[in-house]
C-alpha cells in the first residue's frame, strides 16, 4: 500500500474540513479525488504531504507514519500545491536545482534533466519562471513535484487554468509518470478523472461519499453519464444534511 | 541549511536588494565620515572611526529591516512556503538558512569600511595610532547589532504576507529595542526602574562592546536576544501546525 488514511480528521475552528476519511491506495495506482470546492480535498493532500498536521487520526505513506516519520515521508512523496506557487524571478533550471537539492538528491545534475525531460520543458529551460505561459510553469511545478523521483505523487488541480491543448498534454503526462507511480490527483472535471484515473473518491463536505473504479461509479447509473452521477451524489448528500 | 542560504543570497544579488543595501550603507556613513563640516574625522581631528560607530546603528534599522522584509513573508504571498515546507529538510533549518544569509549580506557591507580603518591609521599622528581594541570592540558589537536587527526582521517578517508591514514592524521593534529602552535611562524620574529598562537595551550592550572589552554578559546578551527573537519566529512559522 503507499497510502493508507485512517480516520482522518481536520477542524478549522468549529468548521470540519476532513471528517473521518479512510481510504487505501495501492502502489502504482492513479485515483482521482473529486468533489465540489471546499470539500476538502486540498486539506487532505496538505496532511498527506506533511504540511499541517490532522486533528485526529493518522495517514501512513510509503510506510511511514506522518505523525512520527514526517521527514520520510516527504523524502518519498512529490507535490503540487494548488495554484502552483513558484518563485517568479527564478530561472527554470536554476529553480530545478534548487528543488532537488532541497529534495536531497544527490546527482543534482541528471534529476534535473530527466525531470526537464519528462515534462518536455527543454525549449523554455533558459527562461525565468515569471517569462512562461501558464502551461509551461504548470510543467514547471509538476516538475519540482517530480525531481527527487518519488514513489507518490499528489497533485492539487495541476490541469487547472489550461487551455485545451495543454490539459491534454498534462493528461498524458501525468498518466506516463503513473505507469511506475501511485497518483493522487483533485480535480473538479468529471472528463479528467475519466481521461486518466482507474478509481475514484468522492468527497463533499469532508466526508467520502463514493469510493469505486470508473466501472463500479458507471453501474450504479448505467443511463447517465458520469457528469450526472458526479452531481446527483454530491447534491443527494447536500439534500441528505 | 546551506541550500536556503545559498537561494537567499542568490535571491539578495538578483533583485539589487544588496547592491542598494551596501550602495546606501556606504554612501551614508561615507558622508558623515568625510563630507559632513565640523562633523567629519579631519575637522574633529581625533583619529578614530567613532562617528561612524554612532550613526551605523540608526541605518542599519533600516537596510536589515528591508533585507528581512521578504524572507518569509514572500513565500507566503507566493505560497512557495507550502513547497518549501514539504521536502524533508526541517522548518529549523529553513529559517536558520534564512537568518544567516541576512547576517551574512550585512557582515559583507560592512567589510568595504575597513579601508576607512586603513586610512584613518595611516593618517593618524602619531602613525597608525587608532586605537585598535576600541575599533575591533566597535566592529563586533555593530555585527552582533545588525544580528540581532536580522532576528527581529525575520520575526516581523513571519508575522504577515505584507513586505511593507513587516518593514515598519521590524523597523519599530528595532527602534524601540535600540534606541527607545536606553532612554528611559535618561529620565530621571524613572531612577531605578530606568536604569534597569536600559540594560535591555541593544544599545547598552553595543556601547559596553565598543569600549573594546569583549564582557561575557554582553555576547551572551545578545545570543540569548538573538536565540529569543528566532525562537519567536520558529513559532510563528510553526503555527500553521495549531
Amino acid at each position: 500500500m503507499s497510502i493508507q488514511v485512517n480516520h482522518l480528521s481536520k477542524r478549522y475552528g468549529s468548521q470540519w474540513a476532513v471528517n473521518d476519511l479512510s481510504f487505501e491506495i495501492p502502489t502504482g495506482e492513479i485515483v482521482g479525488f473529486l468533489g465540489p470546492n471546499g470539500a476538502g480535498k486540498s486539506t487532505t493532500m496538505k496532511i498527506l504531504t506533511g504540511y499541517i498536521p490532522a486533528s485526529s487520526g493518522d495517514a501512513v505513506v510509503c510506510g511511514f507514519n506522518l505523525n512520527t516519520d514526517s521527514l520520510s515521508v516527504r523524502k518519498r512523496v512529490g507535490y503540487l500545491p494548488e495554484h502552483n506557487p513558484l518563485y517568479l524571478d527564478m530561472y527554470v533550471t536554476e529553480y530545478l536545482q534548487f528543488s532537488a537539492s532541497m529534495a536531497g538528491v544527490s546527482q543534482i545534475k541528471s534529476a534535473v534533466e530527466k525531470a526537464i525531460d519528462l515534462t518536455q520543458l527543454s525549449p523554455e529551460r533558459n527562461k525565468k519562471i515569471g517569462q512562461l505561459s501558464k502551461g509551461y510553469r504548470q510543467r514547471v511545478g509538476l516538475a519540482q513535484a517530480l525531481i527527487h523521483d518519488p514513489e507518490v505523487l499528489i497533485l492539487d488541480e495541476p490541469t487547472s487554468g489550461l487551455d485545451p491543448n495543454q490539459v491534454l498534454e498534462m493528461r498524458n503526462v501525468i498518466k506516463n509518470l503513473g505507469k511506475n507511480k501511485t497518483v493522487l490527483l483533485s480535480t473538479h472535471i468529471m472528463q479528467e478523472v475519466e481521461a486518466m484515473c482507474s478509481r475514484v473518491i468522492l468527497l463533499n463536505h469532508g466526508k467520502i461519499i463514493a469510493d469505486d473504479t470508473l466501472e463500479g461509479l458507471k453501474q450504479t447509473s448505467p443511463n447517465d453519464s458520469l457528469e450526472i452521477i458526479f452531481r446527483n451524489l454530491t447534491n443527494s448528500h447536500v439534500g441528505s444534511i | 541549511m546551506w541550500v536556503v542560504f545559498k537561494k537567499e543570497i542568490r535571491s539578495f544579488l538578483g533583485s539589487f536588494i544588496a547592491y542598494i543595501v551596501m550602495g546606501v550603507f556606504l554612501v551614508i556613513t561615507g558622508i558623515f565620515m568625510w563630507l559632513i563640516q565640523e562633523n567629519n574625522v579631519l575637522d574633529l581631528g581625533i583619529a578614530s572611526l567613532q562617528v561612524m560607530f554612532n550613526i551605523a546603528p540608526y541605518i542599519l534599522i533600516f537596510l536589515v529591516s528591508a533585507i528581512t522584509m521578504r524572507s518569509l513573508s514572500e513565500e507566503r504571498r507566493l505560497g512557495t512556503i507550502e513547497i518549501l515546507t514539504t521536502r524533508p529538510v526541517s522548518d529549523t533549518a529553513i529559517l536558520l538558512g534564512k537568518y544567516f544569509a541576512a547576517v551574512g549580506l550585512i557582515v559583507f557591507t560592512l567589510l568595504p569600511t575597513l579601508f576607512y580603518y586603513y586610512t584613518i591609521n595611516q593618517l593618524a599622528d602619531p602613525l597608525q595610532g587608532v586605537d585598535s581594541g576600541a575599533t575591533w570592540g566597535s566592529y563586533m558589537g555593530l555585527v552582533l547589532l545588525a544580528a540581532s536587527y536580522a532576528s527581529i526582521g525575520l520575526f516581523a517578517s513571519s508575522l504577515t504576507d505584507n513586505q511593507i508591514v513587516s518593514l515598519i514592524i521590524s523597523m519599530v521593534l528595532c527602534f524601540f529595542w535600540y534606541g527607545v529602552l536606553s532612554l528611559l535611562g535618561d529620565i530621571k524620574a524613572l531612577e531605578l526602574i530606568g536604569k534597569s529598562l536600559e540594560w535591555f537595551s541593544l544599545d547598552f550592550h553595543y556601547q559596553s562592546i565598543s569600549r573594546g572589552v569583549l564582557d561575557t554578559r554582553d555576547i551572551v546578551y545578545f545570543l540569548g536576544f538573538i536565540a529569543t527573537f528566532l525562537g519567536g519566529t520558529k513559532l510563528v512559522f510553526e503555527s500553521r501546525k495549531w
